[in-house]
């Protein structure tokens, strides 16, 4: 007599489910226009970080095609052998097009990557705190504190003073600043996951310890990494970028855009404009896109953490 | 009939407009509140009688929006009143009680800037003299040594204190009517009782009429005078107290006397009402309660008005229980 | 309360000792302390003495302890550059920085928590979605770029604010400070401006979460329905609620302020500390960046303390459980 309210269809597979839940983020998500194209973009500029050697009108590490006499070319500028500097050229004569593309490969390069090394470290920190409890988590969690203390820009100048330059050092000074916010965070989640009643289940169920941990608690600790992690890329990107500019970050044979503004710099007030401002608005629209997508996410990740 | 009503709700539609569709959380009610009385409103979560306790006081959330339907106090109209009007209204003609006495009181101001806020909202009078008010008004809500605890903070207060405190600032402009939130679901039993008393107490003193919210119709039995009870937005059974507790007629209101405890017999198994209130997004076709009552048929796939049983009784079904007939 | 603060004194002691035992490992451990702390032109004779002055012939841990020894009597070693105490140099160039850090943060909080303010009270709106979309802009201008534009359009394009040093200072109520005449004041705005905008965003955030979060609260009803004004509600409840986490964070931030004002300053050649450790870490003058790195972490300590303070006396839930224990 009661069709109506009847429990609702049997169970559909896990597989099915996902992808319906995903299709419903992904909806929730498109809500925003200014969302989408900022994801758009960000894949765009992935695209030309990764297809660089292929799309980049110049090779501007290639000396045998730089030529000096072209330097500091404005925007437009045609040399006589009939290339055209699109964004003009820089105080090498490198056309700036190409230059801005190199670049821009190298700083998400070194965002990229320091973000995924930080994930894991602060994922594994996170988890062993959260598991271990007691002791291991009350010093783990001091030492976060006493990371999280102190701002990024201070520690990673401090620390690329004491190893030196390098792309290498500066991933690794990177990571020595991102970590601490994954570790918090997993931990939290992990510490509420953990006392849920499904872990119990697991646990009677006879489940391993690391099965139970990175089988049912990990996945539970995804929304908070991923929404991080997006800020944290943009956040790395942004101060690679300021260390490249003071001169601490990489090598000037490896112009990442922080080292392309920094060298714009002393020509700025000369009224040569383009060798800062077009490498600049790269870096502002990268990180700006980026951090459009990782605040759409938290949006659209953040009630199902609540639930 | 022989006293005014200072209270008339026709048809009250109140809907809420979300992602996922319209939820219609009032949909047509219609009661009646004659002055100093006291009016239940009994139904489960979710059966729209907070909404409609918010829709009288004009203080919907967003979404939430009156649709339709008319609310007359004093004769008169409320529904499109301007927010001026209603705020004139509100805390000194038509003052509300809520739920959780924890969460009424802001927690980062001391009790006397609320009180004091509160009068001089509403009235032209020195701070000082609004002081001496407040402390009075702590006094009558049976609070010890009121002077010294106005400069305390809502979380000195245990929450029976605390709600005393919300209900001598509901009484302070000695309002018409007061609507009573559910104001002793959050409390002990015992501190329920004293507060249930002491209420009745000071709105019979004041005159002031009173609509209070519950999900318990026991609490209503030993205080109202007459109850409606709601169902998934409709008021479904209204009239005295006592009629509809000995004899009701809707099988919804018949079910929930039979679920209260001390009604039943010692080691009778409890009755209680199959299956679970529809969700608002999806009401069944016809009568809302259809699904889970004994009684439906056919007919029940209309939606059933509203008819009179005999003098104030109404009742919303097709098949009312024939004992109350 | 005096627990509380001696409690916190004992911590942020350990915490000043950690940093210690780190930058004595950063620069004592790792590479020979000799070629750091001696210039690169030392002969072998200068070098033996070296070692024998500092004591590098005894055990790690007598070192430290001299270190430590010396560090808390303010020798924290000489700047090769100036040839002055390095503790000294920092000190002198103090006062620029914390009048950049200041202005800073009174800008990012005066604008920042009214836009906050203004987009939370009308969510989803236009205007909210302009002001947040406004602050992730904020949070992604890399700060030494947009100094670069802004030195572009206000001092070469258009020639109205100079683009470097600090102007000349007075004497304002006994401080020495750029606001005294007009020069300074000049001087200071564009890094100001420039160092405020990344805190702005946050400020913007955070009101604007806080204000979304209030919002539903029941008291925020609750004082609706006793007639306040929306006015009223927000500038006595709203923000009076949301301003203990935002003092929080404003205090942490003003350690930030002056770590970021090391980027500020080295574009606008601000003659700060934060220009001060730029220049020496490029010049390798070691004595000047431990100094610095002490002087930052006492810096931040005390202030952590002083907003744990203030937050024990503005949240009155903190206050009486400070006290009960």
């Amino acid at each position: 007599m009661n069709s109506e309210i009847s429990p609702t269809a049997p169970a559909a597979s896990s597989s099915t489910v996902d992808e319906s839940r995903l299709r419903m983020l992904w909806r929730e998500y498109a809500e925003r226009r200014g969302a989408v194209v900022a994801l758009i973009v960000c894949v765009v500029l992935l695209a030309a970080a990764i297809l660089a050697p292929i799309i980049a009108p110049q090779n501007p590490y290639d000396l045998s095609v730089i030529d000096i006499f072209d330097s500091r070319l404005p925007p437009g500028s045609v040399n006589p052998a009939g290339f055209t500097y699109w964004l003009g050229t820089d105080g090498q004569g490198r056309d700036m097009l190409s230059a801005m593309i190199y670049g821009l490969r190298l700083s998400l390069f070194v965002g990229v990557l320091s973000g995924l090394l930080a994930i894991s470290a602060g994922v594994t920190v996170g988890l062993i705190a959260a598991y271990a409890g007691g002791a291991v988590d009350a010093l783990l969690m001091r030492v976060v504190d006493f990371m999280l203390g102190f701002p990024a820009i201070l520690v990673a100048l401090i620390l690329l003073a004491v190893l030196g330059q390098g792309v290498d050092k500066v991933i690794f000074a990177l990571v020595m600043v991102q970590w601490a916010y994954f570790a918090r965070a997993v931990r939290g989640t992990a510490m509420i996951e953990r006392n849920k009643e499904y872990v119990e289940a697991a646990i009677s169920l006879g489940l391993s310890r690391p099965r139970i941990v990175f089988g049912h608690i990990l996945p539970n600790c995804m929304p908070p990494i991923i929404v991080i992690g997006t800020m944290q890329i943009a956040h790395a990107i942004s101060t690679e970028a300021t260390l490249s500019f003071l001169g601490l970050g990489l090598p000037i044979t490896e112009p990442s855009l922080g080292l392309l503004i920094a060298n714009g710099f002393s020509f700025l007030l000369s009224g040569l404009y383009w060798i800062s401002v077009f490498p600049g608005l790269l870096l502002l629209v990268t990180i700006f896109s980026i951090n459009i997508v990782g605040d759409r996410l938290r949006d659209v990740l953040n009630p199902r953490l609540q639930k | 009939m022989p006293d005014e009503a200072l209270l008339t709700v026709r048809d009250l539609r109140t809907h809420f407009e979300t992602r996922q569709g319209v939820v219609k959380a009032v949909d047509g009610v219609s009661l009646d509140v004659r002055r100093g009385e006291i009016l239940g409103l009994v139904g489960e979560s979710g059966s729209g009688k907070s909404i409609t306790g918010f829709s009288i006081l004009g203080l919907l959330d967003a979404p939430g929006r009156i649709v339709g339907g008319s609310i007359r106090f004093k004769g008169e109209e409320l529904v499109g009143a301007s927010p001026e009007r209603m705020r004139a209204l509100r805390g000194r003609e038509i003052a509300m009680v809520f739920q959780d006495p924890m969460m009424t009181l802001n927690p980062v101001l001391r009790i006397d800037t609320q009180i004091i806020e509160a009068i001089q909202v509403h009235e032209r009078i020195s701070t000082r003299a609004a002081r001496a008010r407040a402390s009075a008004a702590l006094q009558r809500v049976g609070i010890p040594s009121p002077d010294e605890r106005l400069q305390a903070y809502p979380h000195q207060f245990s929450g029976g204190m605390r709600q005393r405190v919300a209900i001598a600032i509901a009484l302070l402009h000695r309002p018409a009517l007061v609507i009573a939130d559910e104001p002793t679901t959050a409390l002990d039993v015992t501190i329920q009782a004293q507060i249930i008393f002491e209420m009745q107490k000071l709105c019979a003193e004041s005159g002031t009429a009173l609509i209070w919210i519950t999900h318990d119709l026991a609490v209503i039995d030993g205080m109202g005078d007459r109850v409606c009870v709601m169902y998934a937005g409709r008021i479904v059974e209204s009239g005295a107290v006592r009629d509809v507790i000995s004899s009701p007629a809707h099988p919804y209101a018949r079910g929930l006397i039979d679920s209260i405890p001390s009604r039943n017999e010692r080691g009778k198994r409890l009755s209680q009402i199959p299956g679970a209130p529809p969700t608002p997004f999806s009401l069944p076709q016809g009568c809302p309660f259809r699904p889970r009552c004994g009684r439906a048929d056919a007919a029940c796939l209309e939606v059933p008005q509203e008819t009179t049983l005999r003098g104030e009784r109404r009742v919303r079904c097709f098949h009312p229980l024939e004992e109350s007939v | 309360m005096l627990v509380f603060v001696i409690r916190r004194l004992l911590q942020s002691a350990l915490v000043l000792l950690a940093v210690s035992l780190v930058v004595f490992a950063g620069i004592y451990a790792i590479g020979n302390p000799v070629d750091i702390l001696l210039p690169d032109d030392a002969n072998e004779t200068e070098r033996q003495a070296a070692i024998r002055a500092l004591g590098l012939d005894r055990p790690l841990l007598v070192q430290y302890g001299i270190f430590l020894l010396k560090a808390v009597q303010g020798d924290l070693g000489t700047s090769f550059v100036y040839n002055i105490p390095s503790i000294e140099l920092i000190f002198s160039r103090l006062p620029a920085t914390l009048e950049l850090a200041m202005c800073a943060l009174f800008i990012s909080i005066a604008v920042g928590i009214p836009l906050g303010l203004w987009a939370g009270l009308r969510p989803g709106t236009k205007t909210d979605e302009a002001i947040v979309t406004g602050s992730i802009l904020g949070f992604s201008l890399p700060s030494f770029w947009q100094g670069l534009m802004l030195i572009m359009i206000f001092s070469v394009t258009l020639g109205w604010l100079p683009s470097n040093g600090r102007g000349a200072t007075g004497t304002l109520f006994g401080i020495e400070t750029s606001f005294a005449t007009w020069d300074g004041f000049t001087h200071l705005l564009l890094p100001a401006i420039n160092l405020s905008l990344f805190k702005l965003a946050l400020m913007i955030r955070l009101t604007r979460a806080g204000v979304r979060e209030t919002m539903p609260l029941d008291f925020i009803k609750f004082a609706r329905a006793k007639g306040v004004s929306e006015t009223r509600i927000v500038l006595a409840h709203v923000l009076k609620y949301i301003l203990v986490p935002i003092i929080t964070v404003i205090g942490m931030e003003l350690g930030a302020v002056i770590a970021f004002a090391t980027v500020t300053e080295t574009i606008f050649a601000w003659p700060g500390m934060g220009k001060l450790i730029i220049d020496s870490i490029n010049k390798l003058d070691r004595p000047v960046i431990v100094a610095y790195l002490m002087v930052v972490t006492l810096m931040f300590i005390v202030i952590n303390l002083v907003v744990d303070i203030l937050y024990a006396l503005l949240d009155p839930r903190v206050r009486i459980k400070g006290q009960t224990e």
